[in-house]
């Protein structure tokens, strides 16, 4: 457990005055991230919203070295960087504990960054891969990526007379991930903040390639007010459509929130409760699209207890 | 010290020899015999270096970027469709200043596809910020790279080389050649100097940050000036190199230029067949004299036009085409650094999908450009040469 109080005692390492959107989840996601690391650390970021909106030349908002090169490789790119530190702390010319970390969005990471990811993973760079997953391309104007949920609009998947929306559900990027069979991995949310740093500082002290998939909420994409974006990602978690587990050396198992609905000590919501609350998916509330909404109950319902008897329910 | 090496073989000594810090690469014919020797000097602690074997050249090349950054002496090899996945980041490394060595066994690209030599692959990427050095044989080859390490990591450069040696003929030849004693090598190329490293976290830096309308041009005028200063520093590199070694180097190798009348400009293997062919048709007295253009890019576009002037005809092989241009890219700049000179530039695109080119081909070459100067007249600018 991770006190608040000390936390807020650290230095902050992105430093305000960024641009990225009010209410948005990455800032929150990395401020939590930087703050749980208690050693120094090396960043590479993918392309996209955190890249842009944090280091508009001649302006940085990193306090700490950081490294963007293109979109589909931050994984290779601290690779790259991990395995040269590897090499001078073999020969004796660096000493001193240093972590790796890399950001990337969904677009970056499931979609045109799975195959660095991948590489990465199975050749077992001491890094840890963050993606912040929002859920859409939300930079370039809110394209679907393959962690868009089923039923969002987007600009590439638009709710038309004909068609509702995104007609499939997102992969599901932590499987494939554990699939690896790297060290360890998880999911989380900023919205349990002890969640999410405990797995940063837990995936931080592992030996090996480790991984974390955050649900970040956009105002912008998922059309709703800046202020209630962590009340967003906590309903993503009450309602199972965003359950916190983690998977340690092929150990499967619940955490926080999730364990506690696991256990009937708190209550499972609705999903579709939580799509009502978000603009991208207003189009579904119709007589006529009754059952296609159900049919992303019946699947959220149907994930939840296949990953609860990964864990032992 | 004297081996009977392949290009390939070549190309893993001086790897070894220059004990790079950090390796990443991709197998693809025909540098793959290369990474394996390498792979085997890593294996039996011959070198200090931390070898990545990449999931595809995109991420060999992202590594490199990283490493590089990371702050030590970076290295790499690749080929055709390799280079070509490469594009996108080849143009971050340049960017980022990143010092990387590649060594690029030069292949066609698809489609059909083909594994053997022609440059289309390197001239792809020349307008990457990549300087670009051509060898004739696996000597030049192994020399280039040990230079390429002197001239990328010079402070007034700070781009990556990519070292050209043509695939097959070059990387699956074997040669008589020498190399120089691993201490020679070491005290050439010196100590890797890191400039801003990643991982001194006490003096944090930010790389790759969006640079828009403001800022960019100015960042890319830097490449360009860095690329003119690359110049002198090539230069001066080869000619040291000379001085140790008994093999000069400069940016381009005329050949019996003194009195020619009518030259051929060509880089790469062919530069060898070209010199034989020179020397019959000097026998049967035409004055034609042979450039061997050893660096592409930094374009050595006066020392060119100062070696070419006053010829009556010019013939430049490209081993490449540039669809739907006025000929191949060595062409079009040979021809526009000949501007305003009263010389007849033709062009000849000749080894495409690595079809041989033969002496008397290039004799008949010499030919034409003969008849060009006697005549004044041109009757093709670009020829296919050896083309059904």
């Amino acid at each position: 457990m991770v006190s608040l109080k000390k936390l807020s005692e650290k230095e902050e390492l992105l430093a305000p005055g960024h641009r990225l959107c009010a209410g948005c989840g990455a800032s929150i996601i990395v401020r939590q991230v930087l703050l749980a690391a208690e050693t120094p650390v090396v960043i590479a970021n993918a392309t996209g919203c955190l890249e842009v909106a944090t280091t508009i030349y001649p302006y940085t908002a990193w306090r700490v070295p950081w490294v963007h090169s293109a979109f589909e490789n931050a994984a290779a790119t601290i690779a790259g960087v991990e395995t040269m530190y590897q090499l001078k702390k073999r020969k004796g010319e660096i000493t001193r504990d240093i972590k790796f970390l890399a950001f990337g969005g969904d677009g970056g990471t499931y979609d045109i960054g799975i195959q660095a990811l991948s590489g990465a993973l199975e050749r077992g760079h001491d890094i840890l891969y963050i993606c912040y997953n929002n859920g859409a391309y939300m930079n370039t104007g809110i394209q679907r990526s393959s962690a868009t949920p089923k039923g969002a609009s987007t600009t590439t998947s638009p709710a038309g007379r004909v068609i509702p929306g995104k007609k499939r559900f997102p992969k599901d990027l932590t499987a494939i991930v554990a699939a690896h069979n790297i060290p360890y991995c998880g999911q989380t949310s900023p919205s349990f903040y002890n969640d999410l740093t405990g797995k940063v500082q837990k995936a931080l002290s592992t030996e090996g390639p480790t991984f974390l998939n955050i649900i970040s909420p956009c105002p912008r994409g998922w059309r709703h007010e800046t202020d209630e974006s962590i009340a967003m990602a906590e309903e993503a978690v009450t309602s199972c459509f965003w359950p916190l587990y983690e998977v340690e050396n092929g150990a499967w198992r619940l955490t926080g929130y999730s364990k506690q609905i696991a256990e009937g000590k708190k209550e499972k919501t609705s999903v579709i409760d939580w799509m009502k609350k978000q603009g991208r998916f207003r189009h579904l509330f119709t007589e006529t699209r009754k059952s296609f909404l159900e049919s992303i109950q019946e699947e959220v319902d149907r994930e939840w207890e296949n990953l609860k008897k990964r864990c032992g329910y | 010290m004297i081996h009977a090496f392949s290009g390939n073989a070549a190309v893993a000594y001086a790897m070894k020899q220059i004990n790079p810090d950090v390796v990443a690469v991709y197998p693809i014919t025909p540098q793959t015999v290369a990474m394996e020797r390498f792979a085997d000097f890593v294996a039996d602690g011959d070198v200090d270096t931390e070898l990545i074997m990449a999931d595809s050249e995109h991420s060999a090349m992202s590594c490199c970027i990283g490493a590089s950054l990371a702050g030590g002496r970076v290295m790499t090899s690749t080929a055709s469709a390799g280079l070509a996945l490469m594009w996108e980041v080849l143009f971050v490394a340049a960017s980022n200043r990143c010092p990387i060595i590649m060594n690029v066994m030069n292949r066609a690209l698809s489609a059909p596809i083909n594994i053997h030599c022609d440059h289309s692959d390197a001239m792809g990427a020349r307008d990457s910020s990549w300087i670009q050095i051509h060898a004739e044989n696996v000597q030049e080859a192994y020399d280039n790279i040990i230079q390429a390490v002197r001239i990328a990591e010079h402070e007034n450069v700070r781009l990556p080389v990519m070292t050209n040696m043509d695939g097959f003929t070059l990387s699956h030849a074997t040669e008589r050649m020498e190399t120089l004693e691993d201490q020679q090598v070491q005290k050439f190329i010196s100590e890797f100097k890191a400039i801003y490293p990643l991982l001194d976290v006490d003096n944090p830096v930010t790389y790759g940050p969006l640079d828009l309308y403001d800022y960019y041009f100015e960042h890319k005028r830097q490449q360009v000036e860095a690329m003119e200063l690359a110049y002198d520093v090539i230069k001066k590199v080869g000619q040291e190199y000379g001085k140790m070694t008994g093999r000069s180097f400069d940016m381009l190798h005329p050949f019996e230029m003194e009195d020619a009348e009518v030259a051929v400009v060509v880089l790469g293997s062919t530069s060898g067949t070209a010199r034989v062919a020179v020397r019959a048709m000097r026998q049967k007295g035409i004055k034609v004299g042979l450039v061997k253009l050893r660096v592409f890019r930094p374009f050595p576009k006066d020392e060119l036009r100062e070696m070419l002037k006053g010829m009556k005809a010019v013939a430049v092989m490209d081993r490449s085409d540039s669809f739907g241009a006025f000929g191949g890219p060595v062409f079009s700049e040979v021809r526009s650094a000949l501007l305003g000179e009263d010389v007849e530039v033709v062009n000849y695109i000749y080894g495409l999908g690595g079809r041989d080119i033969r002496q008397d081909q290039i004799e008949q070459v010499i030919t034409d450009m003969s008849t060009v100067a006697k005549t004044g007249k041109v009757k093709s600018f670009v020829t296919y040469l050896g083309v059904r």
